[in-house]
Formats: C-alpha cells, structure tokens, sequence
C-alpha cells in the first residue's frame, strides 16, 4: 500500500511527485504510456509565460508569474535548458493596442515584473523581421522558452532519485474506493493508495468519473506546429504573440531552447488521442504566422507536429470557469489536478508547491521531512556546448564520448549511453531523442536512427528487433530479419 | 605536422580525389571519414550498375569502392576512420580540422588545402511534412537501405514508396526480394526522379506500379503506420479532391531527394549557390576560399558515382596546382543556367587552369524531346549538343573545348534549352 499515488507522468503528475519526494512518504507515479511526459508534455509551444494573460482571480492568473519566477532555479537544480528570452504581443492597430494596454493592468495586478508597452520604433528596434505595421507591442522581460519533454524527465528523475516508484505502461482502467484507500486498476496489475492525485491530462475527467460523479468535462483542443532549421532559428529573438482573441493567445513565432524556430498553434477541438496534423490546419498556421513575421522561411521546415490542450468545458457540468482545477475533490482523498492547459507549463513550480503545501498537508497534516531529499540531479554531458579543454578532457575519461551518433545536433555516443543508465533511463529511440536530441536535427534521425537502435540493443542485451521507437510492441521499427540474415543464422 | 591535403571524407569523392592529389605529387594527403570503414554510402549500395564509364564494367557499390580504396592503400594515403570533423577554420594560409575520434580524442589538425568530399543526405518526410500521425514505420529509403544491406533486418512487410528518387527504386526491389509486398511508387511529379533503368529493373521487372503526379495525403497509425492515403494531383501538384484512395501498410520509404551536406562549408563563410545547395565552384572545384576545394554530391547531386570520381579528378588536380602555386585566380568566365536548365557546374572558369575541354554537369528544369542544349556567349552561339531526350533524373555533361574558349574575351557562358533546327 502506498502514501501516494499519482495518474499521470506528464509535467504535473512529475513535478507534484518530486515535490512529494521532499517528505517521508511512499509515492507511485503511473502512466500508461512507454515513457514519461508523452503526451500533451511532449507537444506544446514550450514557452514559460510571463503571467499577464489570465485574469488575477483565476488560478491561472494566481500561480503562471509566481512559477515563473522558479524556473531559474528549478533548471539549475535540473539541469534542464532555459532561456529568458522575453516576449512581445504584437498590435497592428490602436483597436489591438487598448488589449494591449488590458494586458499590461492585468499583469501588474497579477505580479508580473518589469512589464513595458513599446512604441513601433522600440519594437522594430528589438526585433528586425517583424510585420513593419506593427504599432507597438507589450514586452514581457520574465518570459522564456524551456524545453518540456527535458523538464519532464529530469523531474521524474529527481523524484526517482528521491524514492518515487515510477511504473510505466500501466494504464489505469478502474479505481474502487474501499473504507480508508483507493485500488487502482491497470492493465499490468493493481495499486493500493490511501491518496490519489488524479494529474492524468486530457483523460482527467475519465479518471475522475472512475471514482466519483463528474462535476467537470475536459475537451481536447488540437494545436499544430512547425519547427525550423536551427540556420534560421534566429529569425525572431523573442517569443512573438499575436494580440490574444476569445480562441486563445494565437499564433505565435518563437525561438525554442535549442536554437530552431516555432510557430503554431492553432485550436480545434478533437477527439482524445488524435495529435494527426492536417494540410488545412498547417496552411492556417503558416497564413496566421506571416501577418507577424513576413519573411518566415517555409523551406526551412524540419518538423511538423500536433499536440492537445485539455481545455475545462464550460457548461452546466462546470464549476471552473476555464480554470485549472486543483483541489481536494469530493471523494475524500481524492485530489485533481485538471483542466491543467495553458499557462500550466508556467505555473508548475507553483502548482507543485500549493498541491504538496496546502492540499495534501491539510489530508496528511503530521508529512515528516525526508532528510535524504535531494533538489538537484546528475549533470547531463553535453558535448558540444563544451570548450575545447573540456571535450579534451571528456575523451580521455571516456572515449564513447569521442563519438558522434548524431551529426545534426553534434550528440555523442557518450551521451546517449548515460540518458539509457539513468534512473529514468530511455528504452526507445523516441525517448533517446527526448533525453538528448540524437534525431531532434534537421535530418530527423535518418542517419543515426539505425545507430540509436543499435546502441539500444546493446545497452539493454536485446535484440535489434526488440527496440521500439515509441509505445511497447506496438511501435516496433523492425519486423525481423533479411532471408539472407535468417539463413547465415542458420547452422 | 602540417598537411598537404586533408580530405574530409571517405567516400567515391574522397577516396578518388585522395588519388589523385597524391598522383599529382601532393606529399602528406590525409582522409577523414565518420565511418568505421572507407567507401561512403558506396558501401550499403549492393546493388549492381556502378562504373559503366569509369571501369566499363558493371561492379557492385562495395566493389566500385574497393577499386579506389585498394589505390589510396597502395599509395599509402593515411586515414582516420570513425573521426568525426567539428569544424574547419580558415586561418591563412592554413586552415585548422577539428576533429573527435573515440581513440585520439580531441584534435587540430592543420592543412595546406582541403577538398570538401561531404557528400549528401536524404531529405527527411518533416522538411516533406505530409499530414497525419508521426508512427513508427516512416523511412527515408537510405535509412531502410542500411536496415537491409547492412544489419540484416527488414523494416516490415506491406510498402508503398513516396518519391521515385533512385534510392526509392532500388529498396523497392531489393525489399520485393526479400519478401516484402511493394504495393506503389507515388511520384508528385509528372515524370519519375530516377533513371530509366532504374524504372525498368526495379519497378517493371516486379510488377511494381508507378504512380506519376500522385502524393501522400495523410499518414494513419498512432504507433506503428497502418496505411497512408493516397491522392492524384493537379498541375499545380495539389491533391485533387476526390481521388483520394487509401493504400494499408506497414512501412512508408521517402524518397523525394537529396540535399549536399554543407554545414562545415556554411560554417567556414565559403560562398554557396541557392540553385545546387553546394558551394560555387570553379572548373578546378576551388571554392570562394583559396586552399578549399569540393568535389562530387557535396557540390551538386549526381545521378551516378562515374561522375562523382570523374570530378573529383578535377578536384584532386586543382588542390595540386594550388599547393605548387600555379593555380590561377582570375575568373575568365561565369556560366548560367538559362531557360530549361536549373543549374550548372562550375559556375566560374579560369581558363588558364583548364585541359583542353571544360566539362560543364547541368540538370534540366523538366522533361525535353528532341531539344538542344546551346551554350552562349553573349548573343553568339559557342557550342552547342543534341539530345532526343533530356531528364530531370540525368545530368547533362556539355563538353567545350578550351580552344573554342579561348577565342572569346571574359564574360558570362549562358547555357539554354532551345528547338532543334536540322
């Protein structure tokens, strides 16, 4: 029997785990994916926002700038990828300028620092590939980019480290509550919980409907994306927002961590699950993305993909008004984390914290310390951003990391060794390409995919065939051996 | 040490301009290659049909390969295998390699001249992006060729291939070989990307339909690829509503073209040409960059690897001159690309450096019948070649004799696409 357990290792299932992983407390995470932070974790814009969007009486509006503020240190502790970059709500016209001048109140009411209305030249000055009708713009200093899926990881590693127990591939189908805990049905056996956080993204109110009556819906809303070649991923130096409509923040061009270009996303309620991008919404994104940014590069693109919000309904079913849906539920014991859209990303840290502080201390008020609890993780390696000294030195320790696999983003065989060993290791090319980048370049994994999998078999003592490039058995990338191999095998 | 020549890559191009240099007398010649064995792509290409005009014989990929690397042995050419080249730095009269290799670690290694030998990459289905799922089962034909020739496994069993590129054609055989179903060849063009005889032996021999001015719609499977749907375009090459047909599968090979590999050339400020992705090049293959030379699918993509080591011959000739001081730097002509034709290799002659005919490769914009290709200078007609069929799959070899050359004064050689007169 466990403390805790937590549905879902997306962002806020992991970071509430870790934050959880700071007291004396037995911890499950389950996901019913082959890896952590797969779904809406793994699709999103990437972008830590600054916090003047949502109203200040929503929990949007009360936790986007106060996670914000986290994120320095909370990257340093996780040796995860984050750049302040800044971000500008662009206005064509004086109509767009008054949302801009609501914008600016409301993040002053919501705490946002060093905010600033900018006239066109300061604008232009800023940012040189921009629409030259631009009127002015909000800037937002406190706004960044970070790379998700890296957070997700090193987070559920940390809360590994920390005593966590993470079981993948166990797809909750079932929860019964019995006297003073819940069993959780999966399809790889049954957990006990006396607690249950209930942080299972798009599917939230599916679970919550497995132990009580629903009170809120959560519809799935698809946004597209395009990534460009890192040789253009200048193009914009901060995260340019058109002015915000009813359908959301709009489409965005962005710098990501990494060096590439964003734009997307558009929004289009769907079913759960489906993240197909489709010609006609990836036309949309391009059309919206030049009203801001004339001279995108279309040529450039290495990647297109889609990925879901799971936006609260807001009909008689609701009582959340749009808004995140944190709290106690009213299956005692029972907590939700829901409707965990936009800006959740942003206010995880925060998020986290209210959760483990004021939520799960008020059920568990007598929570002792874990005095092993340790903020911070392994430093990952990575071989190109080092000096020439210290790739010298790398070698010399360890030559796998005098071996390049991939050639676009420079990562060594070194590397991809280390995020297979880690306590959250990769056991696919996908999560080898989440954890290190070996096929995020711009030749996507056509030249060191079949590496990938190699080093995979070798590391893991399986055969070539028994690697998967995304969910167990399902996604294998090989159906077996070449006649001619059969018959060499053969004595 | 302070080489001659440093040669950043194994490859056809590599190895045969490796030859070369040394045979012209460079002293120190020195291969890098990332792989752990020369040869290049060369090496997974199993297939037959190589050297028809180097050897006037038809060897294998591996064999086309040996014949080089069995020369580069016996001239004791040195080469560092699973090095891995960072970047190239210009520093005057020298220039500087970093390299990585696991054995040797970390090094600098310092150059007289260098020849560009990088080769070229796939073109991957998100620079393509078709709509849909992103499931497992998704290759470009190159990837899918090593899986094969290289590791012994198959990738599944039930294929379509999108894009008629030469590679596409060949796995669809080879794949049909070894038991898999290979149910159509889409190309969105209106005429195949690959050679005639490609189309021959490796489509029609197999019953193996080619599908012209067909694309890819949509991409079905969440995890691993169930099918894709399948569509005729219009002359705009947009899918025609109504057409669509959706085709299951298991494995979807890309084959929509090849991209030259210039990240260390981009990086080193040498200038490019937008029509060949490579860099601007010279009839001896130097670049903006005095002392850098390239050669072969890193300049422009070839249709066969013949031409590849006829260039690099060129290459190998001009990183020789250059160390001994007598390469001249004065550009005589520029050739264009005209009406009809994409692009044209070299785009600069000094005419001082030149034997005693200049080999200009070109591709054609679209399908030709009964055309000539006339070279230009100014408004007269220099020279001038035949053809009953010109394809956007073969490269176009437009020899001028340096004799006719030399009796214009500097300017631009146009090179068009123009009606056959008898």
């Amino acid at each position: 029997m466990y403390d805790i357990a937590i549905i879902g290792a997306g962002i806020a299932g992991s970071y509430v785990a870790r934050e959880l992983s700071r007291y004396k407390l037995t911890i499950v995470l389950l996901d019913g994916e082959n890896d952590v932070g797969n779904q809406i974790t793994m699709a999103n814009s990437a972008i830590i926002h600054a916090g003047f969007d949502a109203p200040s009486y929503k929990l949007k509006g009360k936790f986007n700038a106060a996670g914000n503020i986290m994120y320095e240190k909370v990257c340093a502790d996780l040796d995860v990828p984050f750049k302040r970059c800044g971000s500008l709500v662009v206005a064509h016209d004086e109509y767009e300028m008054a949302t801009i001048h609501e914008l600016y109140q409301n993040g002053l009411k919501n705490g946002v620092p060093d905010l600033k209305i900018l006239f066109k030249e300061e604008v232009h000055a800023m940012e040189s590939h921009l629409n030259k009708d631009i009127c002015g713009a909000l800037y937002a200093p406190t706004a960044g980019v970070v790379s998700p899926f890296e957070l997700c990881v090193n987070v559920a590693e940390n809360a590994v480290d920390n005593g966590v127990t993470l079981k993948l591939n166990h797809l909750v189908s079932a929860i019964k509550k019995i006297a003073d805990h819940f069993n959780i049905v999966t399809n790889t056996g049954n957990i006990e919980a006396k607690y249950v956080i209930n942080a299972a993204g798009v599917y939230a109110d599916d679970i919550y409907e497995m132990v009580g009556e629903p009170y809120f819906q959560l519809v799935a809303r698809k946004g597209n994306y395009f990534i460009f070649d890192k040789e253009v991923g200048n193009l914009v130096n901060h995260v340019i927002f058109p002015c915000p409509s009813k359908n959301g923040k709009g489409i965005l061009v962005a710098p990501t961590v990494h060096g590439n270009l964003l734009i997307g996303p558009d929004a289009e309620p769907v079913e759960k699950g489906d993240i197909s991008t489709t010609a006609e919404r990836l036309d949309y994104i391009k059309t919206n993305a030049l009203k801001n940014c004339p001279t995108l590069p279309f040529n450039k693109i290495i990647r297109s993909f889609a990925g879901l919000r799971n936006t609260p309904v807001a009909d008689t079913f609701t009582t959340t008004d749009g808004d995140f849906i944190i709290e106690e539920s009213p299956v005692k014991g029972f907590i939700n984390v829901a409707g965990y859209e936009s800006p959740g990303l942003s206010s995880i840290p925060a998020v986290a914290h209210y959760v483990v502080e004021e939520i799960v201390k008020a059920l568990i008020p007598d929570m002792i310390d874990n005095p092993n609890f340790n903020p911070k993780i392994r430093p990952r390696m990575r071989f190109e951003e080092l000096t020439e000294t210290e790739k010298k030195d790398l070698i010399k320790q360890n030559p796998k990391y005098g071996k390049v696999i991939c050639r676009c983003e420079t990562i060594t065989e070194g590397e991809i060794m280390d995020v297979i060993h880690r306590s959250v290791g990769a056991r696919t090319v996908k999560s080898v390409k989440k954890r290190c980048r070996a096929g995020m370049g711009r030749c996507q994994g056509g030249f060191c995919s079949p590496r990938v999998v190699e080093i995979l078999a070798r590391e893991l003592h399986c055969s070539l065939d028994e690697i998967m490039y995304d969910q167990q058995d399902s996604a294998y990338i090989l159906s077996g051996k070449t006649k001619s191999a059969q018959s060499e095998a053969k004595p | 040490m302070i080489y001659d020549v440093v040669i950043l890559g194994g490859g056809p191009a590599g190895l045969a301009a490796a030859v070369e240099v040394k045979k012209e007398g460079a002293e120190n010649v020195l291969i890098l290659e990332r792989d752990r064995e020369l040869g290049g792509i060369l090496n997974q290409c199993i297939h037959n049909g190589f050297g028809l005009h180097t050897f006037n014989e038809e060897l294998t990929g591996p064999e086309y390969a040996e014949r080089y690397v069995d020369q580069v042995t016996s001239l004791g050419i040195p080469c560092f295998l699973d090095t891995m080249i960072l970047d190239m730095v210009d520093q005057g009269d020298l220039k500087a390699i970093h390299v990585i290799n696991e054995k040797d670690g970390y090094r600098a290694i310092q150059t007289k001249t260098v020849i560009l030998t990088m080769g070229c990459r796939e073109r991957p289905s998100g620079a393509i992006g078709i709509p849909g799922y992103r499931p497992s089962g998704v290759f470009t034909a190159g990837t899918v060729q090593r899986f094969v020739n290289m590791e012994g496994y198959m990738p599944g069993k039930e294929v379509v291939i999108l894009g008629s590129g030469d590679i596409g054609l060949i796995m669809a055989r080879r794949m049909t070989l070894e038991g898999a179903h290979v149910k159509a060849v889409c190309e969105l063009m209106p005429y195949s990307n690959g050679l005639v005889r490609n189309i021959v032996q490796c489509l029609d021999d197999y019953g193996i339909p080619l599908r012209l001015s067909h694309t890819i719609t949509f991409i079905h499977g969440k995890d691993r690829l169930e099918g894709v749907t399948v569509a005729r375009v219009d002359e705009h090459l947009k899918a025609i509503p109504g057409t669509e047909e959706f085709i299951p599968c298991d494995t979807l090979l890309l084959s929509v073209g090849l991209i030259p590999e210039n990240e260390i050339t981009r990086n080193a400020g040498i200038e490019m040409d937008p029509r060949t992705n490579g860099a601007v090049v010279g009839e001896l293959r130097q670049t903006s960059m005095p002392g850098v030379f390239a050669c072969g699918n890193v300049v422009h993509v070839h249709d066969l690897v013949d031409f590849v080591s006829e260039e690099a011959v060129l290459a190998g000739k001009g990183a020789a001159k250059y160390l001994t001081g007598a390469l001249d730097t004065h550009v005589t002509f520029t050739p264009l690309n005209g009406d009809g034709i994409s692009y044209v290799v070299p785009q600069r002659v000094c005419l001082k450096n030149a034997e005693d005919q200049v080999t200009f490769y070109m591709r054609v914009r679209q399908v030709f019948k009964n055309k000539v290709v006339n070279a230009y200078i100014g408004e007269t007609l220099i020279a001038s070649k035949k053809e009953k069929k010109l394809l956007p799959a073969e490269m176009v070899n437009f020899k001028i004799a340096r004799d006719v050359l030399a009796q214009y004064p500097a300017g631009e050689i146009r090179f068009v696409i123009e009606e056959a007169t008898n």
